[in-house]
């Protein structure tokens, strides 16, 4: 018996302030404008995606003490600008990442509740922890979380505005003027949470949204973030985009949802992806390698090499061969505000490694940098793209991808207007949408439906 | 602010719910089952653009709607809930053209870093229409909301425990604005340079710490929004007694009061013109806007029934702490230009319900004032702040040459 096709999920994330973005191309528009957001928006919803994904990040990088200034810097504040999407799109999905270190639950159980009657039901939310004094400057809250307590905070957070969200059951606005009775339960919205992080109580004040909750999306990689997604999230917004560490992502996550209760099919697995379109296969590939020198220019090889060394390499030549001197393995890292950094648990290894490859290769430090980031993870012509889409979907490396163009904010009008019409001619993508709310396009069951039952009985 | 008696009125409208009156809801124009739509708010914020009038404020709070001031109550025969009020300002921003969007925010509980960024994003939405709010809460039930501090139970603003505390909030959301300020001044408006021959997105040298300290909280910056297009989106508040009015003078585009007749009016413009000298701001333009409840018909008697109708089915009369006018356009007119006359520069009205007040306002009121030559008729600027006379101020950070 042959397996039934998977229908594959798009999403587009909004180019973001890193170096995958080329702000240096002649078409790369405002990062701040709302005109780009709404461009960008306009074509996901053309194309029929799932939803738009707007990262966030609560302080300026700063690399070497100083602010970092090769990347794209500055954006908008996510919930207001998501909102205000809102209105130019009628049902594209809108995915925010809100922090739960520096926030309380209160505020922004209101605030995802109102974006989602605000949008008519196509709110997400991206739940991400941090606990860096760095960011912390910024808060009232400031620094104090020990990193060992960033996902029992978090979890604690989301189960709380869980409780927030379910503190109206839907039908308590009665607002009958001959009687007088606008509310039906005079104790709407009442809640106790009694926890370690959150001690509060009192009354919601924003009545049922149309999903009920936003439906919840978890990024980190951790064992604990792993877990985290699969008692709570709807949805992961993963970094394993190849074919056999996406399946071997996709088989870890989905087999740990039994001990919660809870089937495959309600967690969705979501990579980013980054690609490049050509009329041919070969200039596709011509362009991508084009694409990568844009990313990676001599100063930004420098930057990141700093992030393995940890010291300041501004006096070296970045065409020129790598550091003799080892990294600097100290507790303080030059680069702050910067997640990737941690990637490199064994700096001097990496950087031997490095060595290597660059000795080997005949590299140079903007070379090694090069080839060593990340290839685009779709290159090819429209055709290829699609099969090779449709492919990593059937086989379970994902259930489909969070698509990152690199240029804002026109980036992602080539793969609408020539990538979705064939995987719709596939039967693999929606020709429309189906329903109205981001829980219908994602094939989620409403919380209030039975499958929430089930999971809350056992 | 100098203001000569024909120089032209400044109106606003406050949106609340179905109306200011508790029992507005029941009327046939108000549309309680669709006050968490955004068509609801779309056709609001429409109808006051309609009527040329320079912003909307939205009212919020961070707990359910009270019959009291400061406690929470169980009533159901009242509109309870609200949606945030920064998000539905955004939510109407690309579906208006001209008029300013003015959320309130509750300083006592959130983050200023927060709310500058999210004002900032709002006026980025609104391509320079963007304005804020500030108010405190001395409410305890807002306050376990958040869990992070307790206030102590107070009845009533006049006690000397009440003042003190209030004094203490009001000191706090002084900070709070200021922070805004700042972080809205951390990056100049030239920052980003895209400079491609060195590689440099911005010119760093352009994106300043604002390191403020102070015992509620200490914010480092820079925001991570770019200076919002008009440098400084509007900063509003409403206030009752010396210690607002302080907050205002020194640090407000506009300041709300609740005058009840053309001499308290006279005196309270008094006050806070010379706290604005104090503060050395004299110079400075400031609105002072008087705050008034409206039932508007064209048939004085008209109003004067609906008002006892409403006041009938809510079982009570209703009272605040604005003056409520009950009458026809033309009568209100000449009210608005005797306080103008007084040293107010605008209003901020109160629709008694919205569905029948606001379009009394915007199809009566305006068209009578604009005969009178006291109302713009057409918009002659692209900003809220190019609306109300103020111009684009320049950046404290940047470096004066």
């Amino acid at each position: 018996m042959t397996k039934p096709l998977k229908q594959i999920h798009l999403a587009a994330h909004f180019p973001g302030v890193n170096n995958t973005t080329v702000w240096s191309d002649p078409r790369a528009g405002s990062h701040i404008e709302f005109a780009s957001f709404a461009h960008f928006a306009r074509t996901a919803e053309r194309a029929k995606f799932d939803f738009l994904f707007l990262a966030e990040g609560l302080r300026l990088r700063e690399q070497g003490g100083q602010i970092y200034d090769l990347d794209v810097v500055g954006r908008p504040d996510t919930f207001t600008v998501l909102a205000a999407l809102a209105a130019v799109t009628d049902r594209l999905g809108l995915t925010g990442t809100i922090n739960s270190t520096f926030n309380e639950p209160y505020e922004v159980a209101r605030q995802f509740a109102s974006l989602d009657h605000l949008s008519g039901g196509r709110s997400a939310w991206n739940v991400v922890t941090s606990w860096d004094a760095f960011t912390g400057e910024n808060f009232r809250r400031g620094g104090f979380l020990p990193q060992e307590e960033r996902y029992s905070r978090a979890r604690e957070f989301l189960a709380t505005a869980g409780e927030l969200f379910d503190s109206w059951r839907g039908d308590e606005i009665v607002a009958d003027p001959v009687t007088g009775t606008f509310l039906a339960d005079a104790k709407a919205g009442a809640f106790v949470h009694r926890g370690q992080h959150f001690d509060i109580h009192g009354r919601f004040d924003v009545p049922r949204s149309p999903q009920g909750r936003p439906v919840i999306f978890q990024a980190g990689d951790s064992e604990e973030g792993r877990e985290f997604a699969a008692a709570d999230a709807d949805a992961i917004f993963s970094r394993y985009a190849t074919l056999e560490e996406g399946q071997a992502f996709h088989r870890d996550v989905k087999k740990r949802l039994a001990k919660y209760g809870r089937r495959p099919d309600q967690l969705l697995i979501l990579p980013a992806a980054t690609f490049v379109l050509g009329d041919t296969d070969a200039e596709a590939e011509e362009k991508a390698r084009e694409v990568r020198r844009q990313q990676v220019s001599g100063a930004t090889a420098l930057k990141h090499l700093e992030f393995v060394w940890n010291r300041d390499l501004s006096s070296y030549d970045p065409d020129g061969p790598l550091p003799d001197v080892d990294p600097d393995v100290g507790d303080q890292h030059i680069a702050r505000g910067r997640a990737q950094v941690r990637m490199y648990r064994d700096p001097l290894a990496t950087a031997r490694e490095w060595r290597e490859l660059a000795e080997a290769n005949n590299w140079s430090i903007r070379d090694l940098v090069i080839n060593t980031g990340n290839r685009q993870t779709f290159v090819g012509s429209p055709a290829t793209v699609a099969r090779t889409i449709d492919d990593f979907v059937q086989a379970d490396a994902a259930d489909g991808f969070i698509l990152v163009p690199h240029i804002t904010p026109s980036g992602l009008d080539e793969f609408a207007d020539k990538v979705v019409p064939l995987l719709q001619e596939q039967g693999v993508f929606r020709a429309d949408y189906e329903g109205t709310t981001l829980r219908d396009h994602l094939g989620l069951a409403h919380p209030d439906a039975v499958g929430g039952d089930e999971r809350a009985a056992s | 602010m100098s203001t000569t008696p024909s120089s032209p009125l400044h109106l606003a409208v406050a949106l609340d719910g179905t109306g200011w009156h508790p029992a507005s809801w029941r009327e046939p124009s108000a549309r309680p089952r669709d006050l968490f739509t955004a068509g609801y708010w779309a056709d609001l914020v429409t109808e006051a653009e309609r009527g040329l009038l320079d912003f909307v404020t939205i009212e919020d709070g961070l707990g359910p709607q009270s019959s009291h001031l400061l406690l929470p109550d169980e009533r159901t025969d009242q509109v309870r809930g609200r949606l945030d009020a920064v998000l539905i300002a955004s939510r109407v921003a690309p579906l208006t053209r001209h008029i300013g969007l003015v959320p309130t925010v509750v300083a006592t509980h959130t983050e200023p870093f927060h709310i500058s960024k999210a004002i900032a994003t709002l006026d980025y939405v609104s391509t320079g229409r963007a304005g804020v709010r500030v108010k405190i809460s001395a409410r305890p039930d807002e306050a376990a909301h958040f869990g992070r501090r307790a206030l102590p139970r107070i009845d009533g603003y006049e006690s000397p425990a009440a003042r003190e505390l209030v004094s203490e909030l009001f000191d706090e959301a002084a900070d709070y604005v200021e922070v805004v300020r700042r972080l809205w001044d951390s990056w100049e408006d030239d920052a980003e340079i895209r400079d491609v021959a060195t590689g440099r997105f911005v010119d760093r040298d352009k994106l300043h710490y604002i390191d403020f300290r102070g015992p509620h909280f200490s914010v480092k910056g820079p925001s991570i929004t770019p200076r919002p297009p008009q440098g400084q989106p509007l900063v509003t508040a409403l206030a009752h007694w010396t210690v607002p009015y302080r907050l205002v003078a020194r640090q407000a585009d506009v300041g709300y009061i609740t005058p009840h007749d053309t001499d308290q009016a006279r005196a309270t413009v008094a006050e806070i013109r010379a706290e604005q000298e104090a503060a050395g701001r004299a110079a400075e333009p400031l609105h002072v806007f008087a705050d008034l409840v409206v039932f508007l018909d064209d048939d004085p008697a008209e109003a004067a029934a609906r008002r006892d109708r409403l006041d009938a089915a809510a079982g009570h009369p209703y009272t605040g702490d604005a003056r409520i006018f009950t009458g026809s356009p033309d009568q209100l007119a000449d009210l608005l230009e005797e306080f103008r006359d007084a040293g107010l520069t605008g209003f901020r009205l109160r629709p008694a319900v919205l569905g029948h007040d606001l379009p009394a306002i915007t199809r009566g009121l305006v068209p009578e004032l604009q005969r009178r030559g006291a109302f713009r008729r057409t918009y002659e600027a692209d900003t809220l702040r190019g609306l109300l006379g103020l111009s684009r101020p320049a950046n404290r950070y940047a470096a004066t040459a």
